[in-house]
């Protein structure tokens, strides 16, 4: 194999980041829409009905990271050990915007008074806009290398986590979310008005994602090995993710909701194997590329992988069958209400 | 350190505070989930429109106390790597294995499913709609299992080798039929079901007690009731059967929840209250019943108990080779002593009641309306399942002391090494606020439906 690497490593690192891909590409929309609440929709009753087309979904589109985070802790617990601990505080940030947002529904449906409802309602905007940002942010910090022992103990200053990459990358993540939800939500609803402005809005936001796409490109290149060491995989990939974006504008302008909405999905999905593919064959790049965190070195026993490959191969299909028929069970396109 | 608090007490503290907060959710969550899906099924049943109110009413409940569940659960996840970081090193090949099956198992079928059983009142016939919510309930008992899988590792480590100074699974199998998870699941899952009959109980007392909704109040006791008489019934059985799992595989913890020091004669008295010296190890007297500490232990009339001093040097001849002789095997018995005490305690008051209620609401001769002082008992009797799965996590979880995997790895090794005080200092006071906050809405939100009436709470369907 590759560098030592066993097939069994080199399989959960791929699975690994194809569970983030499904996680950007599902949770993305239903953190689009939550922003939605504030940027696109203009009364209560707008909001209710953005909320209800998530309302089924949201949920389970969240335990795709934690599944992405238990399947890293089950496949690589250095790589998790490593991750968690050296990126404290952003990631308590990053709970904290989970947290609001996730009790936002539940809380948004028994608040009986219009502040009650419009103050979970905020709470669901900034946990939708705080999440992706975190996350995404965190991924372009790390790619940069980082300051980390042979341990595997990272010692993060403020500017290896705020820096131009990571913000430029949160912001991207922040944009391809709202589009991405913003075709999720064109596709749900039953409403020509809004779902004229949520096509207008993302004409525009389109335009913004390319300048965005375009900065986040020059900055991997400056700023991390991945084009160095991985050429061509980088460059198509990049390609990728532009022309993902393309179609789905195009998608957009001639009114195809469905392919829209898988493009956006893949555009996001594509800057996740673009991170994934420079990691390789590492985990976590350290500034001494000697202590970096090697799959090789990283991966729990075989036995444990194993294990884990029989259950995904029984579990996984099950579950994608569930799910699917969740989104077949609310496929009728929702209507905005009177007041309740 | 920093107001003489090391790092260590910070993230212990840190830890107990999110596992006991996320503790008063997910057995909350967990038994409402059986409730309402009894109640859905006896409203498929009997097709008696009081049952699906019923199903819905405390549906609601049901899903606010999910929600929180859900968001507390997510810190669980994260802080194994947060603030225990060597120890999600030593253990990431065991201990990841069961956090994600659990997720790929059960929590994509509990959120997907209580997604589809919130918004398809409407959409489907009655018994299919009803299968829903006992799928959801049925995923969250599997996501119990495989949690309590981790966590019995934790307290009798089976099926693994060391490897390169890290445990390494050796045999799946022996994990997932580790007596300790096997003794402790019903424990957990039963104490679950116990939790969720009394505050349904408790909360339409409540509603008794303004005259609201009589009938459907009524109603809806005395199916928590039953549910709640059975459950705290089975508790004993439940709480019984993983004590003698105890004995052979923690003596100190079990020695330390009955406060014996020295080794007992072959008749062992239960001491009811106890004068506990943790300084010097001993106990200095007690009320007591005779005989009955070996008749809890044993089952039989004979039988000695081996004391905490006895076990304490068993251990250092045991582990002295290799964590050194300074090691302090003593766990905080006070702590697990009168622990053991109020949730034991707290289990015959739910016996007690539950039988009481079922009585004074019988059809035959239904008088609880004019015990009002009953009802303010069963009212106050909400908050009490709460306290008692507190103290039987402090139990399992302090009675596993000095180690976080038992008798492999210490808690002094577990926590990161990255992390600073300050950090540490900062996310406890952030997630006390949080805490506070989730726990007070919750509440809130649960008594303004219940003031809102049955009606009213149920108007435009169920969202």
């Amino acid at each position: 194999m590759i560098d030592g690497i066993q097939p069994l490593q080199l399989l959960w690192f791929g699975l690994i980041g194809l569970l983030f891909v499904i996680f950007y590409f599902l949770e993305g929309f239903d953190y689009g829409v939550g922003m939605a609440t504030h940027i696109l929709a203009r009364n209560d009753n707008e909001r209710r009905l953005m909320i209800q087309t998530i309302g089924p979904h949201w949920d389970g589109n969240e335990v795709w990271l934690i599944t992405a985070g238990g399947a890293m802790f089950a496949s690589f617990a250095s790589w998790y050990a490593s991750l968690f601990s050296g990126y404290y505080i952003l990631l308590f940030f990053t709970l904290f915007a989970l947290i609001i947002r996730g009790v936002s529904f539940e809380f948004s449906a028994h608040a009986d008074t219009v502040k009650g409802f419009r103050f979970w309602v905020w709470a669901l905007f900034f946990g939708s806009l705080f999440a992706p940002f975190l996350l995404t942010m965190m991924f372009g910090s790390l790619i940069q290398g980082v300051p980390m022992n042979a341990a595997g103990n990272m010692s993060l200053g403020f500017w290896n986590i705020v820096n131009w990459l990571s913000i430029v990358a949160g912001v991207a993540g922040v944009l391809l979310c709202l589009i991405h939800g913003l075709n999720f939500l064109r596709l749900r609803i039953d409403d020509p008005d809004l779902s004229r402005r949520a096509q207008d809005l993302n004409n525009k936001l389109y335009i913004i994602a390319y300048i965005g796409e375009v900065v986040f490109a020059l900055l991997v290149i400056f700023q991390t090995d991945f084009f160095q060491k991985r050429p061509i995989s980088s460059i198509v990939i990049t390609l990728a993710v532009v022309v993902f974006t393309v179609l789905s504008q195009i998608f957009n302008k001639t009114n195809h909701q469905a392919w829209a909405f898988i493009t956006s999905g893949l555009t996001l999905g594509s800057v996740v194997v673009l991170l994934f593919n420079g990691l390789f064959p590492r985990v976590l790049i350290a500034q001494n590329p000697a202590n970096s965190l090697l799959i090789k070195n990283a991966a729990n026993g075989q036995l444990t992988l194993q294990v884990m490959t029989i259950v995904l191969i029984i579990c996984l299909p099950i579950a994608l069958a569930y799910i699917i028929w969740s989104y077949v069970v609310f496929r009728r396109r929702l209507k905005v209400q009177a007041e309740k | 350190m920093l107001l003489g608090v090391s790092m260590l007490d910070l993230a212990r503290f840190q830890f107990a505070m999110t596992t006991v907060f996320h503790f008063f959710f997910v057995p909350f969550s967990i038994g409402m989930g059986l409730v309402v899906s009894i109640m859905e099924t006896m409203y498929v049943v009997k097709k008696d429109e009081v049952y699906k109110k019923m199903a819905q009413f405390w549906g609601k409940i049901y899903l606010l106390s999910f929600a929180v569940g859900v968001v507390t659960g997510l810190i669980q996840e994260f802080q194994f790597g947060m603030n225990w970081s060597d120890y999600s090193r030593f253990m990431g090949d065991i201990f990841g294995a069961p956090l994600a099956i659990e997720a790929l198992l059960a929590f994509f079928m509990e959120s997907t499913f209580i997604g589809l059983w919130t918004f398809t009142w409407n959409k489907f016939k009655p018994a299919a709609h009803c299968a829903l919510v006992w799928i959801s309930f049925l995923g969250s008992m599997l996501s119990a299992i495989w949690i309590l899988t981790a966590n019995a590792f934790m307290q009798h480590p089976v099926g693994f080798v060391i490897k390169g100074g890290k445990a390494q699974m050796a045999s799946f199998g022996a994990l997932v039929s580790n007596p300790q998870l096997w003794a402790c699941f019903p424990h957990v899952v039963i104490g679950a079901i116990v939790t969720a009959s009394f505050v349904v109980a408790g909360m339409a007392a409540f509603g008794l007690l303004a005259k609201r909704d009589v009938n459907f109040h009524k109603k809806s006791m005395r199916v928590a009731l039953w549910i709640g008489m059975i459950a705290a019934i089975c508790e004993a059985g439940a709480g019984d059967y993983q004590t003698q799992v105890e004995i052979h595989e923690q003596p100190m913890k079990f020695a330390a929840t009955e406060g014996v020091y020295t080794t007992t004669g072959d008749k062992a008295p239960w001491d009811i209250v106890a004068d506990l010296d943790t300084k010097n190890h001993e106990n200095k007297g007690a009320w007591s019943i005779p005989d009955v500490l070996t008749i809890l232990t044993y089952h039989k009339t004979t039988g000695s108990i081996k004391g905490m001093n006895e076990i304490n040097k068993e251990l250092h001849k045991k582990y002295d080779s290799k964590f050194g002789k300074g090691m302090d095997y003593y766990v905080p018995v006070k702590t697990l002593f009168y622990s053991f005490r109020i949730m034991a305690g707290f289990d015959l008051w739910f016996i007690i009641v539950s039988i009481l209620g079922l009585i004074w609401t019988r059809p035959s001769k239904d008088t609880i309306e004019n015990k009002r002082w009953f009802l303010w008992v069963l009212g106050v009797t909400t908050y009490f399942p709460f306290i008692a799965n507190t103290c039987g996590w402090f139990i399992t979880e302090l009675g596993r002391f000095p180690w976080t995997v038992y008798g492999l790895f210490t808690i002094a090794d577990s926590v990161s090494a990255s992390t600073t005080t300050g950090e540490l200092w900062f996310t406890n006071i952030m997630y006390f606020l949080i805490f506070s906050t989730l726990g007070g809405v919750m509440v809130y939100y649960c008594k303004k439906q219940l003031d809102k009436g049955v009606d009213k709470a149920l108007e435009g369907g169920v969202y």
